[in-house]
């Protein structure tokens, strides 16, 4: 009985928990359907009625189209470069024990502790005063290369060292050339490692700020994280604009989540505690 | 296959497999990296000149109240986040895996705000406390939130901590999950047979063998919090009247507001002193205390 009870009370206070950190975004979908003076009036009831016309508004003014693309595009052809890169990189500092390649691991690792403001001041300095290339998303991407190698090389580093080397021996006597036996004997083995480093990436690219805000200063290059920055300043007065835009930005990463959900979940656990 | 002899092996082999990730992070991260040591000693700062000033830059930074304001703000943040982001984290571990249905659904919701960034979480939440809240605190007669909680320095920064907590909970949770699932059934199971309750249970064995957990986890929202910019932006802008200003935050306006490039880069340098002792100093004490089964 008592173990019912136990139940009972566990389960009613997760559904209570459950609602209070789901609120948040209620209170956004529910407010992007009302107009101003709904919204001043009471924030916390339904809609009348399921009116667009904020999501219109919103629209426009982010250009969310614009941002979409280029959220896409910087954080797709990122991960696609940090995978390829690190992938080899890791091979190459297991596999291969040159004295150096030991002190190449050990710098990767430390760098990982390296707050963004540390490099941020310098960074603007050498691609903004020097080179001339911030505000371009080539140089975005390849900044985000940069960053990410450390904690991507780290995590197939240790999924690399569990892998027997007879496979590769095998496809190197077959006379597979070093690049063959990399691409198609390890990289398909180390697929479960491959898409947590993509999914930790994803999250920590699609939603990053400083950076961008750093490199990039024309609307145009904008990804959604800034746009929905330079949007919401102007709609503070005008709540159920801004609750839009703010729901525009969210539904692809979301749609994502539905979608991955379970990989997600598992790609998150894999990658702390390796 | 890995012992090449000689030296043209050994550099096609360094420039196929490492040359381009190694060059990417040198760019990114090293040449910054060192290139901002050297910069905290000249006189940059609106016009790019690399004039050595010796330790001016330093002593302006340690003598910037603004700074150690921030900085006291900091670690009171880090402090609540950290106690607080774990104890949910692992509560919410322990009830989404205590068998109750729904328990996929549970774990999704929790985890839904580390899906989405700082800015747009900060903006969600602004509207919470200018609006929703002190609706509600009118409507129901809750005194403590009739008014915004942004405008008044206190409660402003238990915003900040309420928002990171509600954020970073879900993720250790996840994390704290992994640690539960990891401990062998059997040692519950005796321990149940000899007569030890649940939280008997909880304190002697799951909790002693979740260790990596903790160490994780601590270090996660150590390094994080120290590290908040996003939020701190977009929730409150260091405001009100500077009560709130984290250390990135006044990092930031010391180079971009201010244009003090040269000061704000040593206050990075302190920042990334402070943060690389604290954590490793917590990983290393944990990693000591790690128990095998």
């Amino acid at each position: 009985m008592n173990k019912k009870i136990a139940k009972i009370l566990t389960l009613t206070a997760t559904i209570a928990l459950f609602f209070l950190y789901i609120y948040p975004f209620i209170l956004v979908v529910i407010n992007s359907f009302k107009d101003r003076a709904s919204v001043i009036r009471d924030p916390m009831s339904l809609p009348d009625s399921l009116d667009f016309s904020n999501f219109f508004a919103a629209y426009t003014t982010m250009d969310f189209t614009t941002a979409v693309i280029n959220s896409i595009m910087v954080t797709t052809i990122s991960i696609v470069l940090i995978i390829f890169f690190a992938s080899m990189l890791a091979y190459f500092l297991q596999r291969w024990d040159w004295k150096i390649n030991k002190t190449i691991f050990t710098v990767l690792v430390l760098s990982m502790i390296i707050p963004f403001q540390v490099v941020m001041l310098p960074f603007v300095v050498i691609y903004g005063s020097v080179f001339g290339v911030l505000d371009s998303l080539p140089t975005l991407i390849f900044a985000y290369l940069g960053f990410g190698v450390a904690q991507s090389t780290f995590l197939y580093h240790g999924f690399i060292k569990s892998i027997p080397r007879e496979l590769e021996e095998a496809a190197a006597i077959d006379g597979a050339g070093r690049i063959r036996t990399f691409f198609q004997v390890v990289f398909p083995i180390l697929k479960p490692i491959t898409s947590t480093i993509a999914i930790l990436n994803v999250l920590w690219i699609w939603n990053d700020f400083l950076l961008p805000s750093i490199v990039i200063t024309s609307a145009s290059n904008r990804t959604i994280p800034l746009s929905t920055f330079a949007f919401f300043g102007r709609f503070t007065a005008d709540f159920g604009v801004a609750m839009a835009g703010l729901l525009l930005a969210i539904i692809p990463i979301i749609a994502f989540y539905l979608v991955l959900q379970k990989h997600i979940i598992k790609g998150i656990s894999d990658g702390a505690i390796k | 296959m890995y012992n090449q002899k000689k030296l043209p092996d050994k550099i096609l082999i360094f420039v196929l497999f490492a040359a381009v990730p190694i060059f990417a992070f040198v760019a990114i991260v090293i040449a910054p990296f060192l290139l901002g040591l050297y910069m905290s000693f000249t006189d940059i700062g609106t016009v790019i000149n690399f004039e050595f000033i010796g330790f001016s830059n330093w002593e302006r930074a340690f003598a910037s109240s603004r700074f150690w304001n921030s900085f006291g703000v900091t670690v009171r943040f880090v402090a609540a986040v950290v106690i607080l982001g774990n104890v949910f984290g692992f509560l919410l571990a322990l009830l989404v895996t205590s068998g109750i249905k729904f328990q996929n659904l549970f774990r999704a919701g929790f985890f839904t705000p580390n899906l989405i960034g700082g800015i747009i979480l900060g903006y969600i939440w602004q509207f919470l406390f200018l609006r929703m809240l002190p609706y509600f605190g009118n409507v129901v007669g809750i005194p403590f939130l009739q008014s915004s909680w942004l405008a008044d320095p206190v409660r402003a920064f238990w915003a900040l901590v309420v928002v990171s907590v509600w954020q970073s909970s879900g993720y250790m949770m996840i994390i704290y999950i992994a640690g539960l699932a990891s401990i062998n059934k059997s040692l519950l199971e005796a321990a149940s047979l000899d007569g030890a309750g649940y939280f008997r249970q909880l304190l002697s064995i799951k909790m002693p063998l979740m260790i990596p957990a903790f160490t994780i986890c601590l270090f996660l929202t150590l390094r994080n919090s120290f590290m908040i910019y996003d939020l701190n932006l977009a929730l409150t802008n260091g405001g009100p009247f500077m009560s709130t200003e984290m250390v990135t935050l006044a990092i930031f306006n010391e180079a971009f507001a201010n244009r003090n490039f040269g000061v704000a880069q040593v206050q990075a340098l302190i920042l990334f002193v402070v943060i690389a002792t604290v954590t490793l100093t917590q990983v290393g004490f944990f990693k000591k205390r790690e128990v095998e089964e």
